[in-house]
């Protein structure tokens, strides 16, 4: 099972100002945590597209290869290009160059992003919504497909046996389709044969396990090789030392988040005892130490069966230092926890054979 | 009314999540979208298993009580003409950041407001929408517990009220009455009420603050 970190670029308080810190700083301090989070054995590092001050993680390829040249065999990916706003062939050709410069280790993952800051910034409507992101997929699957590619839409200029380049060398990037649980994504997902992308935020991570079943059952009826079928999940997470204290920690920094967020958007920001209840169990937040993550990472791939999770640790201004510590504890103590308690699950379920 | 029987307009989160609730409550449960059935039936066999895929026409004949859980930019394709006499419980919110700016709703009355005036016929009731989708089964609790949450709604019609009030009461929540559609506006988006996850009592004290 492999482990990661996810980010949108979380910009530090600026001690001298008390207000927001630099976007150029922190763009730097990511670099140092993807080359952590290999150090460590981290499988998966992903920069998800957002345009904001708080969150300025707008240019995902150009970071990832970066990293690239400074790590060894962690993937690098995006969680999530927000495809309906931009153009399905420069995603390609950035990502097909990220997967050069890093031997191999680029993932797109392709979603409509819950945040919609792109649409003006590109000029595009949201009347198109739906639309422009059938649209887009279908044009990034094509140039996945063929290096050629001859393709009309309603959102680009047609292309006529147009040339893609550069390719992978092993043939196709994985691409990703991320979805935030709406029951026709995980159809779609599974009708085309992608790996599907869980972004669960909120409430209990479990009611995603139907979710995972009907995303298998798609793609059987579309003939699509179980193999093919995988599920990973985003969720957000810390790890620190202790239990109480990571949860007490990541409380201060998820509720300011969610406070800034329910400021745009109109909500209240859930009160720490709906926290309290999502921090355990099935719950959808991973704060806590590295025992009692690592059980829930057990227990949630029991009911999802993914191959993948990944957390996003650095939310609502986290210190930079907590945030490398909660990688390092990540990769070194959950990570082989997780490990052993699957080895020990597979060999029982051998014997039993 | 005996035993209603519940259509669903919508099949995404928060869809899925009130057919799950109101299977598990004993109810005979359409879903519908602009789909085919056979598609939507798929989806319910995974995610609200029970739950009868039908087309959009014939779960608005036959349901007695008709949730909306759509993008609330979708409400212009409803037909007015097929909601004529039917309780129907508009579950939507206006969220500018994904429905894009849609001008009828800039205006200081609540969402449904505009909505009721397109099914001018229909007996509209707003409700479930002060609350997450994830939150429905999470909090559902039944009659009498001492952690049972309360949800409001408003609507013009005190029997339609009445009827959903029922139904929001089976599915696991107290109700606290708003009174007409116009006061929906006292638990929309930005309000205290909104996402707050409270008590009946302290749900009616906030909208006796407003009011």
């Amino acid at each position: 099972m492999e482990l990661g970190v996810y980010s949108f670029g979380d910009v530090q308080i600026d001690p001298a100002t008390g207000g927001l810190g630099s976007t150029a700083q922190a763009t730097r301090n990511l670099l140092e945590a993807i080359q952590l989070a290999d150090q460590v054995g981290l499988d998966y590092f992903g920069i998800g597209e957002h345009h904001t001050h708080e969150m300025p993680a707008s240019a995902a390829t150009v970071i990832l290869g970066a990293a690239a040249s400074t790590t060894k065999k962690i993937k690098l990916g995006s969680a999530v290009t927000v495809l309906s706003t931009d153009d399905p062939v420069r995603v390609y050709q950035q990502f097909a160059t990220l997967d050069a410069v890093s031997n191999g280790r680029a993932e797109i993952t392709a979603g409509r992003g819950s945040s919609t800051e792109s649409f003006p910034l590109f000029g595009h409507s949201l009347r198109d919504y739906d639309e422009l992101y059938a649209e887009k997929l279908d044009l990034l699957l094509q140039i996945n497909d063929n290096p050629r590619v001859t393709w009309e839409g309603r959102f680009r200029a047609a292309l006529d046996d147009a040339l893609v380049v550069p390719r992978p060398d092993e043939g196709k990037l994985p691409i990703w389709l991320a979805t935030g649980g709406n029951p026709q994504s995980s159809v779609r997902a599974g009708m085309l044969g992608l790996p599907i992308s869980y972004a669960i935020i909120g409430g209990q991570a479990d009611r995603f396990a139907p979710l995972a079943e009907l995303y298998r059952k798609a793609g059987a009826h579309s003939g699509i090789a179980a193999n093919q079928l995988k599920v990973s999940v985003a969720s957000p997470g810390y790890i620190g030392a202790d239990s109480q204290q990571a949860k007490d920690f990541f409380w201060t920094h998820w509720h300011r988040t969610m406070e800034q967020l329910g400021k745009i958007r109109g909500f209240a920001p859930p009160p720490r005892w709906s926290y309290d209840r999502e921090v355990e169990g099935t719950g959808a937040l991973f704060a806590g130490g590295p025992e009692e993550i690592a059980e829930r990472i057990v227990k949630l791939h029991g009911a999802l069966g993914d191959m993948r999770q990944f957390f996003q640790m650095d939310v609502g201004q986290m210190p930079h230092k907590d945030f490398l510590r909660s990688i390092e504890l990540l990769g070194t103590r959950v990570k082989p926890l997780v490990d052993a308690e699957l080895a020990g699950q597979e060999k029982k379920e051998n014997i039993n054979v | 009314m005996s035993e209603p029987i519940i259509g669903i307009l919508g099949a995404g989160r928060v869809g899925t999540a009130l057919a799950r609730l109101a299977v598990k409550a004993g109810y005979d449960v359409r879903v519908a979208t602009a789909k085919p059935p056979a598609e939507i039936a798929l989806l319910m066999e995974f995610t609200a298993p029970g739950a009868k895929a039908e087309t959009a026409a014939d779960l608005i004949t036959a349901s007695d009580i008709i949730i909306l859980a759509l993008p609330l930019r979708k409400y212009r394709d409803l037909d007015p003409a097929l909601f004529k006499g039917k309780i129907v419980v508009d579950a939507m919110n206006y969220w500018p950041q994904t429905d894009g700016h849609l001008p009828e709703f800039d205006g200081a009355e609540s969402s449904s407001e505009v909505v009721q005036r397109h099914l001018a016929g229909a007996h509209l009731v707003r409700g479930f929408n002060h609350m997450g989708y994830h939150e429905f089964e999470q909090d559902a609790r039944p009659e009498g517990a001492t952690d049972r949450r309360a949800m409001t709604m408003a609507g013009d019609d005190p029997a339609a009220r009445q009827a959903v009030g029922d139904v929001i009461r089976r599915l696991g929540f107290d109700v606290v009455d708003a009174g007409p559609l116009a006061s929906a506006r006292h638990f929309g988006i930005g309000t205290p009420i909104f996402g707050a996850g409270i008590s009946a009592s302290d749900l009616g004290d906030l909208l006796k603050a407003v009011a």
